[in-house]
């Protein structure tokens, strides 16, 4: 997995400059409190995600970075500038990607890109270029003359990336991606945000898929009730949080009691029928535990960042 | 003490740049793709009503200052059609661009701020008053109605116009819960205004100061009508001034309310 192979790589960049620094950073609509005194940093040229249930504050974020919604108190600074203060300088080396399709549906696939480099100032000859650079790089070259409402999801959302980059932003937000597509799509989409963190592009992400957050993040932030609950690079928390490995088996009292004998020191969840057991111990653990005890549908699987994001955030669901 | 804070917040001048016309061009270049669609209605309308009001019903009726009815309601047809086709684009048609295509989260998602995308909505509203204004006085000539050099100026007036009912069709999608809420303002302002405001028949006296003093559209058909026919009056210079003071008003504050509805 590529988060193991840049999980040494992306320590080391989080030296390197801050690009976005948000202190004691609250919003409040009304009665409600979406975003809590919260502090956090995103260093230039990372790829940082924010990961939480839904209602967590992400997306509050997200429209505060991008100076589309004041901030109720405390500060944010995106290369240093005030997002209350320099909305069109920071907008300008911004390229936002929302959850929701707001392509211009009166247009084809090239007239949204131009249309939307016009709001930049592009001029009309660079707009084209870098339109034809972007379908090709989307692998949409083909529906350059198609409208709008003739596209798939895939294909919309790989435009809606697409027209995030026109302004060749420093900054890239995504909020949610990948929602809605098929795995094909999935994999190019990931495939091209890889692609433009190598270019140097500071990517900030949100999303509910943990195997996406693992694939690209170098560091995640993980946000509940408006709060932040746990930041660190996605190796990391799941090694700290959940260990290397996770047992699963059928619940049975008998199994139960054997497991708490054997592993004194694990912690155990109890799922409807099943039984998940986390160590701290390294690989090897629960295969013994197997071969002392042979239990009825026990599998050894590796933790991943859900054990870890459902262990931090509860499994009570969120509506 | 804090509700006047509140209504002095509503008539915050807006900061606006050259930007304003870049989310005008957006709805221009749309328009352009349907022009077709487009230009048929303020073809067809103005044909019809003159047919019909003019030619079918006009010959029962007495003349109007000296004139056949069908020189009366022509200069209206043009005033109407400035109302119409300004204050619908702003109501639909901006709600649709806001709520229903999330055009405007789109836009602010660049240097283009808020207030200039509703700067830019109302210019396009007043330009659709150009436009369709124009078909309806090309028709109006047509049938021989403009006896005066004087509708040169119509453009002018069909533009302030079309700013004026524009701005005050965005307070109302400032208010709008949803789509359908514009039924109340078509059918209890709109209608009304379209019927009562000197278009079909002259206005007794009384009538005339409630209209002046309530339906903008008064005030554009006093306009167009001196204009078509050379007849200046005085009242014209009343109307100028009326349109003139209220246009601003309702710019500034539909710009405001559209502010507080979309930034949270």
């Amino acid at each position: 997995m590529r988060a193991y192979a840049i999980g040494g790589f992306g320590r080391s960049l989080m030296g390197s400059e801050i690009i976005i620094k948000a202190r004691n950073l609250t919003k409040k609509y009304d009665d409600l409190l979406a975003v809590s005194s919260i502090d956090f940093e995103v260093f230039r040229g990372e790829c940082c995600g924010f990961l939480g249930p839904n209602g967590a504050g992400k997306t509050t974020t997200i429209k505060m970075i991008q100076c589309v919604m004041p901030l109720t108190s405390g500060s944010l600074t995106v290369s240093g500038l005030d997002v209350s203060q320099k909305q069109r300088e920071i907008k300008k080396m911004i390229g936002v990607a929302p959850q929701e399709d707001n392509l211009d549906p009166d247009f084809s696939v090239m007239h949204n890109l131009l249309v939307y480099a016009r709001y930049f100032d592009i001029p009309k000859s660079e707009a084209v270029k870098r339109s034809d650079e972007l379908l090709k790089f989307f692998q949409l070259e083909e529906k350059r003359n198609v409208i709008i409402d003739q596209l798939s999801a895939g294909m919309k959302r790989r435009l809606i990336l697409a027209r995030a980059l026109i302004n060749e932003p420093q900054i890239l937000l995504l909020d949610e991606p990948t929602t809605g597509l098929d795995p094909q799509a999935r994999h190019l989409v990931w495939d091209r945000i890889r692609n433009l963190e190598k270019r140097g592009v500071t990517i900030i992400l949100t999303t509910h898929y943990m195997d996406e957050a693992a694939e690209l993040c170098d560091r995640t932030l993980i946000m509940d009730n408006g709060k932040i609950i746990e930041e660190g690079n996605p190796v990391e928390l799941i090694r700290k949080h959940v260990g290397e490995d996770v047992l699963e088996v059928e619940y049975d009292d008998g199994v139960m009691k054997d497991l708490k004998e054997k592993l004194p020191e694990a912690l155990f969840e109890v799922v409807g029928d099943r039984i998940r057991v986390f160590t701290a111990q390294p690989h090897g653990a629960f295969e013994s535990f197997i071969r002392d005890f042979p239990t009825k549908g026990a599998t050894i699987r590796n933790a991943n960042l859900e054990d870890v994001f459902l262990k931090l955030t509860g499994r009570q669901l969120r509506e | 003490m804090k509700t006047s804070d509140s209504v002095a917040k509503r008539f915050n001048l807006p900061q606006l740049t050259y930007r304003v016309r870049k989310v005008w061009q957006r709805n221009w270049d749309v328009f352009m793709k349907t022009y077709k669609v487009n230009f048929f209605p303020p073809l067809l309308e103005p044909i019809l009503y003159l047919i019909a009001l003019g030619f079918g019903l006009g010959p029962l009726l007495k003349s109007v200052d000296g004139r056949p009815y069908i020189n009366f309601i022509a200069p209206s047809l043009i005033a109407i059609s400035m109302m119409n086709s300004s204050f619908f684009e702003c109501t639909y048609g901006s709600f649709v661009r806001m709520y229903y295509q999330k055009t405007f989260d789109a836009i602010v998602a660049t240097p283009v701020s808020i207030e200039e995308v509703i700067a830019g909505e109302l210019v396009w509203g007043a330009t659709r008053s150009l436009i369709s204004s124009s078909i309806v006085l090309g028709v109006v000539a047509a049938f021989g109605l403009v006896t005066s050099p004087l509708f040169l100026l119509i453009p002018l007036v069909s533009f302030f116009s079309g700013l004026m009912f524009a701005s005050i069709a965005m307070c109302f999608t400032s208010l709008a819960p949803n789509i359908d809420f514009f039924n109340y303002p078509a059918f209890l302002l709109i209608t009304p205004m379209f019927l009562l405001s000197g278009t079909f028949f002259p206005l007794p006296d009384f009538a005339q100061i409630i209209a002046k003093a309530f339906l903008p559209l008064t005030h554009v058909v006093t306009l167009t009508r001196g204009l078509i026919s050379g007849n200046l009056e005085s009242s014209m210079i009343i109307s100028v001034v009326w349109i003139a003071a209220v246009t601003p008003v309702f710019f500034i504050l539909s710009i405001n309310l559209m502010k507080r509805k979309l930034i949270k």
